[in-house]
C-alpha cells in the first residue's frame, strides 16, 4: 500500500507523517517521529507503557492506527516539561522514588496528567482506579500513589 | 499484519458502498481496541478498513424520552459514562461502559464495537440486552432494526449481513420503578475479561414489593451472551423475596453452558452465575427502589 | 538532610542521578535503539511443545521484496559436547545454543526456529509466514510429576541422570537428584512429640517485566560485533553471545542500555546472537523486539515445583527435625533452580536434623530461569504453612513460635552453611513490635491477617569500579551493573561516603564492556553491596592517590598527609577536595582511581517477613489484599527509599504469585495466557499501600554493613497471604495460585468434609 499522508498536532507542534495504514501511533511516534519517550510493553492495550493523551483523552496509542490521527492533537510525555522546569507530577515521582526501571513511568506520567486535568483532587482509590490500565512491576504501586498524591497538592497549590 | 487499504467515509453511504464492495475482505473500525488486536494476531486479514469515526450518524450521543437513549457506533465508552443525564437515567448501562479495560480502553472502545465484535466475554451486550436495546443497521438493501438479543449467532459473529454496518443502538426511555445493574466477576479488580458477567433490569410494582418485569442476561458462559429470557420470566408476578431471587439464580445457571479456560474452570462459572444474578437482581432492586448502586467510576469517587 | 550514624551520604534520599532522563522519555532502552541503516528482526517460533524438525524451507521468505537475510538454527556454529560456565553453573553449549535458535528438536511452543530481518518490521513478519517448516509432532509432557514417571515423553534421549554428583548413565527427564543432610533426622523425627508433613504444589510464574527483551547488533566488516541491549549482565551477555557464536568476547562489546525490570529473567541472552546473524548476513544494524506473546512463551519463567515439608518439635517449642522433598521444573533443557530452593527452604531456622532431598526435571516449557530469590518463595510457602500448623499443634503462639527456633549467628543449614550475623530474630521481633501487628487483626467476617518469614542467601561476585576525578573536585564513576532500580545512585553515595563528597559531585555511569572490569550480573542482590563495595575501594585508591598529591605539592612525606571529613592535611596546611583536585594537573595530571572486589566471603544474607490482612469473598473465593507490611534487614539502607521501593515491589510480586498469576497450558501445551489480560499480575487497584520496615543489623562482611535487599521480599508474600486466608475462612491452602477458584473449591470442600463429620 502507498503511504498515506496525516496532519497532526504532537505536543502543540504541528507534525506530519507518511504512515502505512497498518502501523500504530505507537510505532510512528517511535520510529518515524523518534518520540521514544512513549513505550511499548505488550501492543495489545494492557500495560499502558505507550499512553498519550488524544485532543484530551488518555488512550493507548498501540491501539490506535497512525492514520487515524489526522487533525488530531496527541500529548505525549516528552511534552510534559517545558523550559522553566519539569511538571510537578514529575517532580514528585523522582522525589518519591516512584521509578525503578522507569520503563512503565512515561505511561504513568501521561496518564496522571490526564487524571488531574480530569480530576484535580483524587482520593487514594480514585487514583488506584484511574492507573489500574498501567502495569508498574517494580514498584508495588505505592511510591507511584503517593507521587500522584502529592502531585495533584502541587498542582491544585499553584493553580 | 498484512497491511490494508485505510478508508475514512464521511457519509454511511460512502461507508455502505465501501463494505459492501469488498464484503468479508473489509472490517469496520470504529473504538480499535479489538480490531488492531485481531489484525495484529492474524485472526483477521481484511484488505480494506473502514473507519467510520467520521461520519456523523455514528457519533451521536443522545437521550430523550421518546426516542430513549441512542449510542453511535463510534462513541467512546468515556463520552457515555460523562453524561450526566445518561448516567442518572441508565446507571445499569454506566455499570458496563465504566469497566471496560482500563481508563485507556474507555477513551477508545464503543458499545457498537463490544456488540460487533461479539464476544461471548462481552461486558456491554448483556446490559444491552436487559435494557431490551436495539441495533440500527445500514445495508445495501437499506436500513433494518435487529433486538441486540438477536444479535449475536456465535463467538465472533454476528447477523450482520458482509455490506451492512451498525450505526447506533436504540435504548428505550426507563419506565417507572425499573432498575438495572451489571456485574462481572474477575480474578483482579480491573483490566480482565469477565469470567461471567450478569445484567439484571427488574420493573417492581405494588411499592417495590413486586417484581412486574425482569430480565437477565448472561455473559461468558456460552458461545453468545445468553439473553437468560426465562429466568427473568419467572419472576415476573412474584413478590420480591430471597426465595425468588434464588430460583431466578438457579433458572439462569440452568442456561449456561460454560466451558474451562485459563479465565476459570466450567463448574466455577455456573457457581458465579448463581452469584451474580443473585448480587445484580438485588442491585437492579436497590436501583429500582430509588437507591444509589455505585458503578466502578463512582465507586472510585467514594 | 541527615543520615545519623555518622554518615553524611548513606542513609539520605537524594534524587537518582538518572532521574530525570526518566520521566522525561529520554532514557534510551534498548528498544529505543537507533542507528543509520537499521533492519528489524522477527523470530518465528514453534507451535508444538514437542516436534521433530524435519526441515526448513526459507526460500519464499528469501524471496519477499524487502527481506534481507533468513536465519534457521543450522547457520549457528554446531557447539558439540563443550561444557560452558557463564555465570550459572556448568551446562552444555548444545542447549544453551539451541534455546536461542532449535536445530533437531523444538521442546516447547515458543521455542524459536527461524528469524528473519527486513527494511520494517511488518514485512519481517510476513516473511515469518513463508518459511515453511515441516514438524514431526512429538508426545509433551507439560506435568513435572507426568514428567518423571517411568514412560515418560522423553525431551533430551541422551541426557543422563546426575545422582549425588555421579552420572548414572540412565535416561530418563531428570536431570539431576542430590540431597543435603544434616545430623540424624531419622532418630530426631522418631524422638519427637508432634510431626507434620504436607505436600504442596505451585505453579509456573513469569518474572513479568514490562519491557519485552530486545537485542540490536552490528556486525562490522572487521568482524567486531557491538550488541545494543536490555541486560541484567553485559559481561554475562558478552560471554553467552561469544559462546554461542564460537566468537572470542574480545570481538564483542555489549552496550547495556536502560533496562526496563530482570527481576533474573533477563540473565539468559535470547536474541541476541541472533541479532548478530542476522547483522552479518545482512550488512547492516538489525534489532530485533520480542512480542509480548512471545515473552511469554519463550523466556522467564521460574519453576513450578511439587513440594513435600515434613517437620518435627519437641513439646517445649523447639524444632527437632525437617525433611524436604522438593521436584522443581527445569523447562525444556536441565539446569534449574532447585539448588537454590535446597539453600532456603530451613534457613530461617535452627533445626539440628535435616534432610533436603531435590529433583531437578525438564519438561516441555521454556526453560526456567530466575526471578527474584529464585526457589526461595515456592520453599518459604512451603515451610511456612507446617511451621504454622506445629505452632498450633502445640498451642503455641505463631510469632513466639518462629523467635524460638529462628536462625542466628553460628546456625547451621542443612545444607552446611553456617550463619555469621544475620538479622533473623531481629526481623521476627520487628514483626512483634511493629503497629501493624500490634493493632487487632481484621475481625470482620471473612477476614484474617497471616504472618512468614522467608530468607534469601545474596551473593558476591564480581565488580570493578573506576573514578575519573575532575579539576573542579567532581568524580565521574564508571561501574558496570546495570541499573534497574536506582544502584546507580547507591552506588555513587558509597563513593561520596568515603571521600565525604557532596552525592551531586560523584555522577556514576553504567559502560559498556570495553570500558569497564568484569562485572557479574544485577541479580543475587548483590549490586548495591559488591559494586558498592568496588565503588568504596576505588574512593581508597583516590584518596591515597591524592594523598601523594598533596605531599608533593607541601613536600612531605605522604605519610604526613591526613585525609579526614573531605579535608586533606599536613601540619598547618591543608586543601579541600575540590582545592586539591585543582593542583592535579601541576602534580603529574589526572587521577583515576580503580578497583575490583570479588567478595567470597562476607555476603550477608537477607531475611524478610510479612503481615497480611485479608478478606476472602466466601461466594466467589476472591481474596482481597487489606493490609500489607513488609520487614526486611538490609544491614545498613544506603537509599532509604530505594530499600522500600525494592521491599514493595517484592511484597506486590509476591502477592501476584500467591494470588493469580500461573502459566495456563492448553491440551496441546500451547501457553493460553501469554498476554497481560489473562496473566494477570497485580493492578494499582489490586493493592492497598505496602508498610516497610527496614531492619538494620549491619553485614560484617561490608565495609557500610549493606546486605542486599533485592530478592528476600518475595519469599514469605505467598506463605503469609495462604496464613491469613486460612485465618479468614479456615482453610490452608496448599497450592499456588490460591486463585478465587482454588480458594472455592478449598472452601467448599473442607465445607463438605465438616458436614461428612457432622453426619458421621
Amino acid at each position: 500500500m502507498s503511504k498515506i499522508h496525516v496532519q497532526t498536532t504532537i505536543n502543540e507542534e504541528a507534525t506530519e507523517f507518511l504512515c502505512e495504514p497498518r502501523e500504530s501511533l505507537l510505532e510512528v511516534l517511535r520510529e518515524t517521529l523518534g518520540f521514544t519517550g512513549t513505550k511499548e510493553g505488550c501492543n495489545d492495550g494492557n500495560c499502558g507503557a505507550c499512553s498519550v493523551t488524544l485532543d484530551g483523552v488518555l488512550i493507548d496509542s498501540c491501539l490506535m492506527l497512525a492514520v487515524e490521527a489526522e487533525g488530531k492533537s496527541i500529548s505525549t510525555v516528552e511534552g510534559l516539561a517545558n523550559p522553566e522546569g519539569l511538571h510537578p507530577i514529575q517532580q514528585a515521582f523522582l522525589e518519591h522514588a516512584a521509578l525503578q526501571c522507569g520503563i512503565c513511568t512515561p505511561g504513568f506520567l501521561v496518564a496522571s496528567k490526564a487524571l488531574l486535568d480530569h480530576n484535580p483532587e483524587p482520593s487514594e482509590h480514585e487514583i488506584r482506579h484511574w492507573l489500574a490500565g498501567n502495569l508498574c512491576r517494580c514498584t508495588g504501586y505505592d511510591k507511584i500513589v503517593r507521587a500522584v498524591l502529592e502531585a495533584a497538592q502541587t498542582v491544585r497549590a499553584s493553580a | 499484519m498484512k497491511d490494508f487499504e485505510y478508508c475514512a467515509p464521511k457519509t454511511l453511504r460512502e461507508a455502505v458502498a465501501l463494505k459492501a464492495e469488498k464484503g468479508e475482505a473489509a472490517r469496520v473500525l470504529a473504538g480499535g481496541t479489538d480490531l488492531i488486536v485481531q489484525l495484529r494476531g492474524k485472526r483477521f486479514a481484511p484488505d480494506r478498513v473502514i473507519d467510520i469515526k467520521n461520519i456523523a450518524d455514528v457519533n451521536e450521543l443522545s437521550y430523550s424520552p421518546r426516542k430513549g437513549l441512542i449510542i453511535g457506533a463510534g462513541v467512546p465508552c468515556w463520552r457515555v459514562y460523562n453524561d450526566a443525564e445518561i448516567a442518572e437515567l441508565y446507571p445499569g448501562l454506566i455499570d458496563s461502559a465504566a469497566i471496560i479495560g482500563g481508563i485507556q480502553i474507555q477513551g477508545r472502545a464503543t458499545f457498537g464495537g463490544n456488540l460487533c465484535n461479539s464476544s461471548p466475554s462481552a461486558d456491554t451486550i448483556p446490559s444491552l440486552m436487559t435494557h431490551s436495546a436495539v441495533c440500527n443497521l445500514i445495508g445495501p438493501n437499506g436500513k433494518r432494526k435487529v433486538p441486540v438479543v438477536d444479535f449475536c449467532t456465535g463467538p465472533g459473529r454476528n447477523v450482520l449481513e458482509p455490506g451492512e454496518i451498525l450505526v447506533s443502538l436504540q435504548i428505550p426511555g426507563i419506565k417507572k420503578n425499573t432498575g438495572a445493574h451489571y456485574q462481572r466477576f474477575i480474578p483482579r479488580n480491573e483490566m480482565d475479561i469477565a469470567v461471567v458477567g450478569v445484567s439484571s433490569q427488574v420493573v417492581l410494582a405494588n411499592r417495590g414489593k413486586e417484581f412486574k418485569e425482569a430480565r437477565i442476561a448472561l455473559a461468558a458462559v456460552g458461545p453468545t451472551p445468553i439473553f437468560a429470557a426465562a429466568a427473568g420470566e419467572a419472576l415476573a408476578g412474584q413478590a420480591v423475596s430471597d426465595e425468588a431471587i434464588a430460583a431466578a439464580a438457579a433458572a439462569a445457571q440452568s442456561l449456561a453452558t460454560p466451558i474451562s479456560d485459563m479465565r476459570g474452570p466450567a463448574e466455577f462459572r455456573t457457581h458465579l452465575v448463581g452469584v451474580l444474578v443473585k448480587r445484580t437482581l438485588e442491585g437492579a432492586i436497590a436501583r429500582a427502589r430509588g437507591k444509589f448502586v455505585a458503578n466502578a467510576v463512582q465507586e472510585a469517587a467514594g | 538532610m541527615s543520615a545519623g550514624n555518622g554518615y553524611k551520604v548513606i542513609g539520605t534520599r537524594p534524587v537518582r542521578h538518572d532521574g530525570v532522563d526518566k520521566v522525561t522519555g529520554r532514557a534510551v532502552y534498548g528498544g529505543d535503539t537507533r542507528l543509520s541503516g537499521l533492519l528489524y528482526g522477527q523470530v518465528l517460533r514453534s507451535p508444538h511443545a514437542h516436534a521433530r524438525i524435519k526441515s526448513i524451507d526459507i526460500s519464499k521468505a528469501q524471496a519477499l521484496p524487502g527481506v534481507k537475510a533468513v536465519l534457521t538454527g543450522a547457520d549457528l556454529p554446531k557447539t558439540g559436547d563443550t561444557i560452558v560456565d557463564l555465570g550459572e553453573g556448568p551446562a552444555r553449549l548444545k542447549y544453551m545454543s539451541d534455546n536461542v535458535l532449535a536445530t533437531d528438536k523444538t521442546l516447547y511452543s515458543g521455542h524459536p526456529v527461524a528469524a528473519v530481518c527486513a527494511s520494517n518490521v511488518h514485512i519481517a513478519e510476513e516473511a515469518l509466514d513463508l518459511i515453511e517448516v515441516e514438524y514431526e509432532v512429538l508426545e509433551a509432557v507439560l506435568n513435572l510429576r507426568e514428567a518423571m514417571k517411568e514412560g515418560a515423553p522423553q525431551l533430551h534421549p541422551d541426557m543422563t541422570t546426575q545422582e549425588f554428583g555421579e552420572d548414572t548413565g540412565r535416561t530418563s527427564n531428570l536431570a539431576t537428584h542430590f540431597q543435603h543432610k544434616l545430623g540424624d533426622p531419622d532418630t530426631a523425627f522418631a524422638s519427637a512429640d508432634v510431626v507434620i508433613e504436607r505436600e504442596f504444589n505451585t505453579a509456573t510464574v513469569h518474572q513479568g517485566y514490562i519491557e519485552p527483551h530486545n537485542a540490536t547488533a552490528m556486525w562490522n566488516a572487521d568482524g567486531q560485533i557491538t550488541i545494543w541491549t536490555s541486560t541484567q549482565g553485559s559481561f554475562a551477555a558478552r560471554a553467552q553471545t561469544g559462546a554461542v557464536l564460537d566468537i572470542p568476547v574480545s570481538k564483542i562489546k555489549v552496550v547495556p542500555q536502560e533496562i526496563g525490570g530482570g527481576f533474573g529473567g533477563k540473565i539468559p541472552i535470547y536474541l541476541e546472537p541472533i541479532a548478530a546473524m542476522l547483522s552479518k548476513a545482512s550488512g547492516q544494524p538489525v534489532k530485533l523486539i520480542m512480542t509480548r506473546p512471545a515473552v511469554f512463551e519463550s523466556t522467564g519463567p521460574t519453576p513450578g515445583s511439587h513440594i513435600k515439608i515434613k517437620m518435627g518439635a519437641n513439646k517445649d517449642g523447639k524444632i527437632v527435625a525437617a525433611e524436604a522433598y522438593i521436584a522443581f521444573e527445569s523447562g525444556a533443557y536441565p539446569g534449574g533452580l532447585v539448588g537454590a530452593a535446597a539453600m532456603c527452604v530451613f534457613s530461617c531456622y535452627d533445626i539440628a536434623n535435616g534432610l533436603i532431598d531435590c529433583y531437578d526435571v525438564v519438561l516441555n516449557k521454556p526453560r526456567s530461569f530466575a526471578y527474584r530469590a529464585p526457589g526461595s518463595t515456592q520453599a518459604c510457602f512451603a515451610t511456612e504453612h507446617v511451621v504454622e500448623l506445629l505452632a498450633a499443634e502445640l498451642g503455641i503462639d505463631p510469632l513466639e513460635f518462629r523467635l524460638k527456633n529462628s536462625a542466628t549467628t553460628g546456625t547451621r543449614r542443612i545444607d552446611g552453611v553456617v550463619y555469621p550475623k544475620m538479622g533473623c530474630k531481629e526481623v521476627l521481633e520487628a514483626i512483634r513490635d511493629s503497629e501493624h501487628y500490634k493493632s487487632a487483626a481484621p475481625s470482620g467476617p471473612n477476614q484474617g491477617r497471616g504472618i512468614s518469614l522467608g530468607y534469601w542467601f545474596n551473593v558476591g561476585l564480581q565488580s570493578a569500579c573506576t573514578a575519573s576525578v575532575n579539576n573542579d573536585g567532581t568524580v565521574s564513576l564508571s561501574e558496570g551493573s546495570t541499573d534497574i532500580g536506582g544502584s546507580r545512585t547507591s552506588i555513587a553515595m558509597q563513593f561520596a561516603e568515603t571521600l565525604s563528597l557532596d552525592v551531586d559531585d560523584v555522577r556514576a555511569q553504567v559502560v559498556d564492556t570495553d570500558s569497564i572490569g568484569h562485572t557479574d550480573v544485577t541479580g543475587g542482590s548483590r549490586v548495591t553491596y559488591a559494586t558498592g563495595w568496588a565503588a568504596y575501594k576505588s574512593a581508597l585508591d583516590v584518596q591515597a592517590q591524592m594523598c601523594e598529591r598533596a605531599a608533593q605539592l607541601w613536600e612531605v612525606e605522604v605519610d604526613q598527609v591526613a585525609f579526614e571529613e573531605g579535608v586533606f592535611s599536613s601540619g598547618d596546611k591543608s586543601y579541600t577536595f575540590k582545592e586539591l583536585s585543582g593542583h592535579l594537573d601541576e602534580t603529574g595530571g589526572p587521577v583515576i582511581g580503580r578497583a575490583t572486589v570479588n567478595p567470597d566471603s562476607g555476603v550477608g544474607g537477607s531475611f524478610a517477613a510479612n503481615i497480611a490482612d485479608v478478606e476472602v469473598d466466601p461466594d466467589t473465593g476472591k481474596v482481597q489484599v487489606l493490609r500489607f507490611t513488609v520487614i526486611q534487614d538490609a544491614g545498613k539502607a544506603i537509599h532509604p527509599s530505594y530499600v522500600e521501593g525494592q521491599m514493595q515491589g517484592g511484597s506486590a510480586q509476591g502477592i501476584g504469585w500467591a494470588l493469580n498469576e500461573e502459566y495456563y497450558y492448553n491440551k496441546d501445551g500451547q501457553l493460553d495466557n501469554s498476554s497481560y489480560l489473562d496473566y494477570r499480575i497485580p493492578t494499582s487497584l489490586d493493592l492497598p499501600m505496602i508498610e516497610t520496615i527496614i531492619v538494620e543489623v549491619p553485614n560484617p562482611g561490608h565495609p557500610f554493613g549493606v546486605r542486599g535487599v533485592g530478592e528476600a521480599n518475595i519469599a514469605p508474600p505467598p506463605a503469609a497471604m495462604a496464613g491469613a486466608i486460612a485465618d479468614a475462612i479456615g482453610v490452608r491452602l496448599q497450592e499456588l495460585p490460591m486463585k478465587p477458584s482454588n480458594v472455592l473449591a478449598a472452601t467448599q470442600a473442607s465445607e463438605g468434609q465438616a458436614a461428612l463429620a457432622a453426619g458421621g
